[in-house]
């Protein structure tokens, strides 16, 4: 298991040192300093052998977190639980700078102390962690003997993520469809690969310990219940579904319970989570097609043309577009001409950047460019592909929440007493077509 | 803390140095006095302020051990912030102080009993963490009480204590009944409990691999996926991990755990999801291929494995890591799922190398187009290693999917036209394995290469250009003038072009006999007269030989046909990958080496095989499960990547032999050249004070386990026959024998496996050449506190010399390095000290050559070829060697 944790600062100088195993030596500390962080070459790989010590490291900012052992330990939960550290300790306090963690340094020894314990990772839920690691340390005494049996059946048992005796005067929830859509397209407008990468993410303020349902046009769930119904009900409500490719959940999911009835139910966490991840490839709506077309004129110039069209409700705003035009390391001036927005060529990105504040469905627009070059160049200029980025109000894999009902049994307020708000961005991703 | 923060900020103020705070830069006289005064003081506020600067100050590597009575005093306090403090404190400084430390043992015992379930645990917590012999006495009693704890987080510290206690003293763990106790836990009513149990328990399992610990049955298995669906997310993985090593009783059993761990694969954490994968694949092997569940199982396995490609992208690497072991385990699973491994621009470049194995892993008939054009963008991208590795891509392509190959030959002569220089040079040494492959079909290419000749200047393109004109002499026209070119420079050449060059003008003779006999006699004096290398002197005394008593027969032998390489390049050996799989998710799967390669100690040197391959013969109701099938077709041949090949070589002899003594889990020890020396000098390795071992080799050479033995000659790939001939005894043998000894004349028919050796060994990268033992571990790092000797005996201008390299991977300099040879069958003792003049700072490495007089004290050994050497170095520490 995890020997050693230490957190180091830009500089190397280490904030942080806890040990676990005795097969870990203060040594550690310093042959990660110097293999790793003031090595001269780019890191190679996230986990570094040094004399038979492991050593697994994350960035944040300017900090170094690194884990060691000598065991063959579970590699991927070792990551697993750097990213969750990071975690728990933006939700303590905020950003994971250097004066924040040595601000903070009691604080991440108790915590170390918490969701380590020889090296095995507890419980690391910040909601049930913030019961009793507090920053007061004095007014942890005055719990009620009821209060310590409370919060340790909650932080081992079946639901700690939740405390009990959660009350909103008004109950309300948001949902928040986020997607980031990928493509990979040719220059001749074939797409070589797409995807959309979406998350569910959930605000809840609810009293007690509700029971939630959540329900989306999943084409398996919809066929299932099509198949009791006509054929026809079937095939029209096959076109608003989507094939899910995969979906992970947060732990509050009963995952054995979506394994054999697809269906999604759980008691949430209080306030911010991110309930579940999906992976769609078929029938993505991409927001914009980009058309590029490059010509040289010669050894010395170049021209470029490039079109986007938006394809999709002209009712709808995307909003943000950016164009990212990579130009030759060569370029030595450049003309461009467009007919919406503001074009700038920045010579220190190799690149022309093209942006667009609003721009409706269904329209075209587009950038002339005239590229002069510098002859002296041998090398053949690679042409990265043309990027993009953009924000449009709808789900680009098609997805659509159908349901979220709230059951709390115990308390006075039934599922109609919610209000629910469910909000859809799509995003770029990495939208990039070759030219 | 706001006072800290103030600190900080007068820090600034006074413009002092920003780094840490004053407390860390500062190194006041008084210091120390200063916080015990402050330590001793009545005010709670201003004793917890001086606790915090004392771990501060700890943190940085401060040694405060001297305020050890005036922390422990703070420790009686109902604050429970400074109470976890001072632990912080007792954990790190009590071995030091074990005298002191058991003042604080009264407060711990008292506090094992206190009404609040987050003290008692805390105690019990921390009290496991003082590794100190005379607490762990007084720990027994309230562990055992803790154990029975009434509260499931007290009960589920407890747990994770007796796997510390055990750590410590494994002994009175066992007197104690605590196993006894722990075992119960697994039934416990509270998840959390039942994960930290099992995690224990595995632990403990694993330093006795035959103690039946986890004494796992239907029951046990039950409760603990039961537990599954419960427990936090690291419980799952704990358990997970655990069931892995079940197995189950037949394929019902184990189609029905399947069942149950499928749900996992949908969870937010990698960790879960990879675990499951494992116990998934594990037990695949136990289902029959014709069942359904088989084939739904192997469709539900894929898009999770695709999902973690869009994770962070640490745990990307990790995942392709594993993925690139299952997919040449079960292809099948990722066939279709080409597109997503395809390297996007931003990728992290570990991410985008591991992406490129995996790409022309599923690169097949249907998909190698795709494969290929998108290998074409990235050998123009920027880094070096990408490039490099994406040209040589393109190769392998060509030799594994056979309708591509003119395709990708096309592409790599584009590639060659770009004239970047590495993208020409890695081109023409995949060019020369394609020629391998399919010969006699793309020579027209040859044109095209030559005229890059002048470009080339690193050693492999340079051999592998001059092995493609020697091959094909006939038709190229110029191709006296081409070698004769190379020739001028002869000695400052490496050894593999040397090499290549020898061959490739005995080729060109034998090819064209009228104008290259002076070219020919040139090569042969320049490679036995003039050149102190063996390797090298030996060939040109055998070609020279050949070439003078039979002509005739020196055409049969060098320009025998040579067996076509393998399709397969660069696979995981079987039995390896095996293991690996058993390892997904773990460092294992991450470096593809077993644990004993990288783990110290008694842990990890369990081997961990499939269930299905090793039971196979006893499953008669089901002869056709997976792995059988799996098994039985052919092995296909492989080559291992140059780098890793002495790697390769070294964890291929950790599987468990079938009889004796499992292999220790040194790493080195059993390599083939080792018999020169004989298993003697294992024995010499450990510390001096041990007793020495029985020698551990069960003869590796005849080791059924290893694949090298009884190839099949049409599979080996050219390094390794290299190697396998390089370390072998019987070439190997005493010192490289003298060129007067070699066979007078080699008869007609020797078979072609020994010209091909000649042929290609240094065209792939065996730099010490067939007949120089290459360099073999004689004394592991972690034998020797961290000093690696590897070495070899060599002829060099008739003087017997011992090459060694000196890797120092301990964490310290060492220097003063000295050796002495105890009396030996030969004679052998040096004939000047070792001359090693600067210290060897860590993970440096140095070569020394020392060379030997034949006559020191003679003493029969036994066996007759054991050598022991003393090899003491000053970094305080003394090994044998």
């Amino acid at each position: 298991m995890i020997g050693g944790l230490f957190i180091y600062n830009h500089k190397g100088e280490v904030l942080i040192s806890r040990v676990y195993r005795d097969d870990i030596g203060r040594n550690a500390v310093d042959a990660f300093r110097v293999n790793v962080i003031h090595a001269r070459q780019q890191v190679r790989s996230p986990v570094t052998n040094i004399a038979r010590t492991s050593f697994f490291h994350v960035k944040r900012s300017n900090i170094w977190l690194a884990a060691v052992t000598k065991q063959n330990v579970n590699a991927t939960m070792v990551f697993e639980f750097l990213y969750k550290m990071c975690d728990v300790m933006s939700a303590y306090f905020g950003k994971i700078s250097e004066e924040n963690v040595k601000n903070n340094f009691v604080l991440i020894y108790e915590l170390l102390d918490e969701i380590l314990d020889f090296g095995y990772p507890q419980n690391s839920e910040t909601g049930a962690l913030k019961t009793f690691i507090t920053q007061q340390g004095i007014k942890s005494q005055h719990h009620s003997k009821e209060e310590q049996s409370q919060i340790t059946s909650q932080v081992t048992g079946q639901i700690g993520w939740r405390r009990e005796g959660i009350k909103y005067r008004r109950n309300e929830l948001f949902l928040d469809v986020l997607e980031s859509v990928n493509l990979l397209m040719s220059p001749q407008g074939q797409v070589l690969s797409a995807h959309v990468s979406g998350r569910v993410v959930m605000k809840s303020y609810l009293s007690g310990m509700p029971e939630c349902k959540f329900g989306m046009n999943d084409k398996i769930v919809i066929d299932k219940q099509g198949k009791g119904g006509s054929s026809e009900d079937g095939a029209k409500s096959g076109k608003q579904s989507i094939a899910i490719d995969d979906c992970t959940f947060h732990q509050c999911v009963r995952l054995s319970k979506f394994d054999s009835e697809r269906s999604i139910s759980f008691i949430p966490p209080d306030g911010d989570y991110e309930l579940m991840r999906y992976r769609t490839t078929k029938d993505i709506i991409l927001p914009f097609r980009v058309i590029p077309l490059v010509r040289e004129v010669g050894r010395t110039k170049l021209e470029v043309k490039v079109v986007i069209k938006s394809n999709f409700k002209s009712s709808l705003l995307a909003q943000k577009i950016e164009v990212r035009i990579p130009t030759p390391l060569n370029t030595s001036g450049v003309q461009l001409i467009c007919m919406k927005g503001k074009a700038k060529y920045k010579a220190s990105e190799n690149a022309i950047v093209w942006k667009v504040k609003r721009m409706a469905g269904m329209k075209e627009s587009q950038i002339s460019a005239e590229i002069e070059l510098l002859p002296n160049d041998k090398k053949k200029w690679a042409r990265p592909p043309i990027s993009m980025n953009f924000e449009v109000p709808f789900a680009p894999s098609g997805l659509k929440v159908r349901y979220l009902k709230v059951f709390e049994p115990k308390l006075n307020y039934s599922d109609h007493d919610v209000i629910k708000w469910v909000r859809y961005i799509g995003r770029s991703g990495i939208y990039e077509t070759r030219c | 803390m706001q006072e800290w923060a103030n600190q900080l900020c007068e820090n600034r103020q006074f413009g002092s140095k920003m780094t840490d705070s004053k407390y860390f830069t500062t190194t006041k006289k008084g210091e120390i006095f200063e916080l015990k005064a402050e330590l001793n003081s009545d005010k709670k506020e201003k004793k917890k302020e001086a606790v915090k600067k004392v771990i501060a100050s700890m943190t940085v590597g401060k040694d405060v051990s001297a305020l050890f009575p005036d922390v422990v005093n703070c420790m009686q306090t109902d604050n429970l912030e400074l109470k976890k403090l001072v632990y912080l404190y007792l954990m790190n400084y009590a071995k030091s102080q074990p005298d002191m430390a058991i003042m604080a043992v009264n407060t711990f015992v008292k506090d094992c009993e206190d009404p609040n379930p987050l003290i008692r645990a805390l105690a019990v917590r921390t009290m496991g963490c003082i590794r100190v012999d005379k607490i762990t006495e007084y720990l027994c009693e309230p562990l055992r009480k803790c154990l029975k704890d009434e509260d499931p987080y007290v009960r589920k510290t407890a747990a994770v204590c007796v796997a510390k206690l055990h750590d410590i003293n494994a002994q009175l763990v066992e007197d104690q009944g605590f196993l006894d106790t722990l075992k119960d836990l697994i039934s416990d009513s509270n998840p959390m409990v039942v994960a930290n149990a099992v995690a224990a328990l595995s632990e403990i399992a694993e330093s006795h691999p035959n103690s039946n610990l986890l004494d796992l049955n239907p029951q046990t298995i039950n409760k603990l996926l039961t537990a599954l669906n419960e427990c936090t997310e690291w419980g799952q993985i704990f358990i997970l991990d655990c069931l892995a090593n079940y197995t189950p009783r037949d394929d019902r059993e184990s189609q029905s755990i399947c069942e149950r761990v499928t749900p996992r694969l949908s969870h937010a954490n990698s960790a879960v999801v990879l675990s499951a994968v494992k116990v998934l694949m594990k037990f695949m092997e136990m289902l029959p291929k014709d069942l359904d569940y088989y084939g739904t199982l192997l469709k539900k396995l894929a898009p999770p494995l695709v999902t973690l490609l869009s994770a962070e992208p640490e745990l990307q690497y990790v995942a392709l890591r594993n993925i690139n072991l299952i997919v040449q385990r079960r292809p099948e699973i990722l066939k279709h799922e080409m597109k997503v491994f395809f390297v996007k621009y931003n990728d992290p470049i570990y991410v985008k190398l591991e992406k490129l194995d995996i790409m022309i892993r599923l690169a097949s008939q249907a998909n190698i187009a795709q494969v290929l054009a998108e290998l074409k963008e990235y050998a123009t991208e920027v880094d070096v290693d990408f490039v490099r590795k994406a040209v040589r891509a393109i190769g392998r392509c060509a030799i594994k999917v056979e309708q591509s190959a003119e395709r990708c030959v096309s592409t790599l002569l584009d590639l060659i036209q770009t004239k970047v220089n590495y993208v020409v040079q890695e081109a023409i040494v995949v060019i020369k394995d394609i020629f391998r492959k399919y010969p006699n079909k793309y020579e027209s290419v040859i044109a095209t290469l030559c005229e890059n000749l002048d470009s080339l200047d690193e050693p492999e393109a340079r051999a592998a250009m001059i092995w493609i004109v020697g091959e094909y002499a006939e038709r190229i026209d110029n191709a006296d003038e081409l070698l004769e070119s190379f020739l001028e420079g002869f000695h400052d050449e490496s050894t593999q072009v040397q090499l290549q060059l020898l061959t490739a003008i005995v080729k060109l003779f034998l090819k064209k006999p009228t104008e290259t006999q002076e070219l020919v006699q040139q090569v042969l004096s320049l490679a036995t007269q003039d050149s102190d290398n063996p390797d090298l002197r030996d060939r040109g005394y055998i070609y020279w030989r050949l070439l003078s008593t039979d002509p005739v027969a020196a055409k049969e032998v060098v320009l025998a046909e040579k067996p076509l390489i393998s399709e397969e390049t660069d696979l995981i050996e079987p039995t390896l990958l095996e293991e690996l799989i058993c390892h997904i998710g773990t460092l294992a799967s991450v470096y593809h080496k077993p644990p004993s390669a990288f783990v110290e100690g008694s842990r990890g040197v369990q081997h961990k095989r499939l269930a299905g391959s090793s039971g196979s013969g006893e499953s008669v109701e089901s002869p056709d499960t997976g792995s059988a099938a799996g098994v039985s077709e052919a092995p296909p041949a492989v080559i291992p990547s140059q780098g890793d090949l002495l790697g390769d070589l070294l964890n291929l002899d950790l599987t468990p032999t079938t009889t004796g003594p499992p292999p220790p889990a040194s790493t080195g020890m059993q390599m083939g050249a080792m018999d020169l020396l004989g298993g003697g000098l294992d024995s010499l390795m450990g510390d001096e004070s041990e007793p020495p071992p029985i020698p551990l080799r069960t003869d590796t050479p005849q080791s059924p386990q290893l694949p090298h033995q009884s190839p099949s000659p049409p599979d080996y790939s050219p390094t390794e026959l290299g190697g396998d001939l390089g370390g072998s005894p019987a070439m190997g043998a005493p010192f490289g024998a003298p060129p007067a000894t070699m066979p007078a004349s080699f008869n007609a028919p020797v078979s072609g496996g020994l010209d091909d050796l000649f042929d290609l060994a240094g065209g792939v990268g065996m730099p010490m050449g067939a007949y120089n033992p290459p360099k073999t571990l004689w004394l592991p790092a972690m034998k020797a506190k961290g000093l690696e000797i590897s070495g070899t005996f060599v002829r060099r201008a008739g003087v017997i010399q011992m090459e060694m390299t000196l890797n120092n991977k301990a964490m310290s300099v060492m220097s003063d390095f000295a050796i002495q040879f105890n009396r030996n069958s030969f004679g052998l003792a040096p004939a000047g000290p070792l001359q090693i003049l600067t210290p060897l700072s860590p993970n440096q490495s140095i070569e020394a050559a020392l060379p030997l007089s034949t006559v020191g004290p003679v003493m029969k050994m036994e066996p007759l070829n054991n050598l022991q050497l003393t090899f003491p170095s000053v970094t305080n520490e003394k090994t044998a060697g």
